[in-house]
């Protein structure tokens, strides 16, 4: 069931525990047990809305950065890590296999203040070795979902 | 100027369904509960191979009986999944959607005068197709006390020394309903020791929330006087790919093919070439939209209860088939007044036999969003008329 109520919510954050109960074929209550349970063991660490900033008014620019970094003895890269996503600025960061270590993932308001973030915070950081910023320039999909796609139904509206 | 005309075909009724579509495309802003198809898209992974397979330039025919590679994989598909066991060189056909399979196999295998029963409700072109080979159709009416289900009494009651070919459309559009395999096994004997014919139609076999679906082919003695009939457009989400097949013994689908062979060469090479990806690859991607089926329909139901409206649980296809006998009025009453005043279409009953009167088909083939809206509607319609009943 957990893998279930997981499906839905993590298509729809805001689906009624009541829809969700029938749609499983179970008790509201089950279900909310289940999603406050989940929420404490961590499984479930959040109920975002997909946004589409491209679409609104407001400045916003995304940028993917490689990390290089040297791990240190004892703490590997979890301590690292920690350094780089207190930061408010990181919305993401991955560990990595391959050519490089961390991805990090920076959300700003203009492309200047990144460039700022990344040379001023976290290039200097000394366990890093290098880092590399690649801007995103427009975002087609995320989370599965299209974010352009039209909302059509071309269906002819009643068939045998 | 003679009539140029047959009267055969003068003769039948066009579907019920094509007469409510003329209204229902005049309704400006009508939203709809009643398609028969999925509102998921084809598989990426499968249009990308219809893509990649025009661009190789694969335009030419294939052989009749369709492409070698997927009548192979067909004949995978059909014994991991429902335990059929067919010779895929010479037992099985591709064919243009699951409509063509039916049409060739009554062809095929009934002599003018020959009773076929039909149970209805059921799809639109058995009937029809029946009578244009030259068949007696013989209705046998599926009664909502029984889910539907077609029950041993009941085909007894309706065989002659007439009878040659049983259909058994199950999962059925329109009720939902399902056969067990208990349920068949019952039926079994009768069809053995009249010495009928199945005409086994499932092509919504993948649409089963109830345990997996059972051929009546893979039961013992059904194997040789079985044509299954399955296709790509429900399970797949591919309806306008045109793409079924049939599954026969040999000299039944010798018939079949040669029918085929005449009328339409071979189905779309390109849709078939898709096709084998669909059964190669799609198991998750058709596991998905299951689930998602699945849980449309429980909500659905429960909504439609909800209402006040009476509905067996239906554990196949993607229609639930609800009673509206209490408000006095026809289904075709209920439905075009439906979309006149809350502009909603939904299918009468009667559209697939006169027993579906007093019931519309629901289609649970759009997203959640999409039945809670339409059931808005329907629930005011519903508040209306039990208002006027008071």
């Amino acid at each position: 069931m957990r893998e279930k109520i997981l499906n839905m919510l993590e298509k729809n954050g805001r689906i009624d525990i009541k829809d969700m109960a029938v749609m499983l074929g179970t008790t509201q209550e089950a279900v909310a047990n289940e999603m406050a349970d989940m929420e404490k063991e961590h499984i479930i660490c959040g109920y975002h809305t997909l946004i589409n900033w491209d679409n609104t008014s407001d400045e916003k620019v995304t940028a993917l950065i490689e990390i290089k970094v040297t791990p240190q003895r004892g703490v590997g890269f979890d301590s690292i890590a920690e350094r780089i996503y207190n930061y408010e600025e990181i919305s993401s960061l991955y560990l990595m296999s391959g050519g490089f270590d961390f991805t990090a993932i920076i959300e700003g308001k203009t492309m200047k203040s990144v460039a700022q973030f990344v040379s001023s915070k976290l290039a200097p950081l000394e366990s890093v070795q290098s880092t590399s910023t690649h801007f995103i320039l427009k975002k087609y999909k995320d989370y599965g979902i299209v974010l352009d796609a039209p909302d059509k139904d071309e269906r002819m509206l009643v068939t045998p | 100027m003679r009539n140029p005309i047959s009267k055969k075909v003068m003769e039948i009724e066009p579907s019920g369904i094509r007469k409510f579509f003329d209204v229902v495309s005049e309704m400006k802003d009508a939203i709809s509960l009643g398609v028969g198809e999925p509102d998921f898209d084809t598989p990426w992974r499968v249009r990308e191979e219809g893509i990649y397979s025009l661009e190789k330039g694969r335009t030419f025919y294939t052989s009749n009986a369709g492409l070698k590679e997927l009548r192979l994989e067909i004949g995978n598909y059909i014994s991991r999944k429902y335990d059929l066991h067919y010779d895929a060189m010479h037992e099985i056909m591709v064919t243009v959607g699951g409509s063509e399979a039916i049409d060739l196999a009554l062809r095929a295998m009934v002599e003018p005068g020959d009773e076929v029963l039909i149970p209805q409700p059921s799809y639109v072109s058995y009937l029809p197709c029946a009578v244009m080979a030259d068949a007696k159709p013989v209705i046998i009416n599926l009664r909502a006390e029984d889910e539907f289900k077609l029950t041993k009494d009941e085909l007894i009651a309706t065989i002659t020394p007439k009878t040659k070919i049983l259909v058994l459309p199950f999962p059925n559009n329109p009720t939902g309903a399902v056969m067990s395999r208990e349920e068949l096994e019952e039926l079994v004997p009768v069809i053995i020791e009249n010495d009928l014919y199945v005409i086994s139609d499932e092509i919504y076999a993948e649409l089963t929330y109830s345990g997996s679906h059972v051929s009546i082919a893979s039961l013992p003695g059904m194997h040789d006087r079985t044509v299954t009939i399955n296709g790509f457009s429900k399970a797949f989400a591919m309806t306008g790919w045109r793409l079924g097949y049939a599954i026969a013994p040999k000299i039944i689908m010798e018939q079949m093919i040669k029918l085929h062979q005449f009328a339409i060469m071979c189905a779309p090479t390109n849709s078939q070439f898709a096709a084998v990806e669909a059964l190669r690859n799609c198991d998750d991607e058709v596991r998905k939209m299951v689930e998602a089926y699945d849980q449309r329909r429980r909500f659905l139901i429960d909504s439609l209860r909800n209402m006040g409206l009476e509905c067996f649980e239906p554990f196949g296809a993607f229609y639930v088939f609800p009673s509206i006998k209490k408000f006095g009025l026809t289904s075709d009453e209920f439905a075009n007044r439906l979309l006149q005043e809350e502009k909603l279409a939904v299918v009468p009953g009667t559209a697939f036999g006169d027993c579906g009167e007093g019931f519309l088909r629901i289609s649970y083939a759009y997203s959640l969003n999409d039945l809670k809206k339409g059931l808005d509607r329907l629930q005011s319609f519903i508040k209306k008329l039990e208002a006027g009943q008071n």
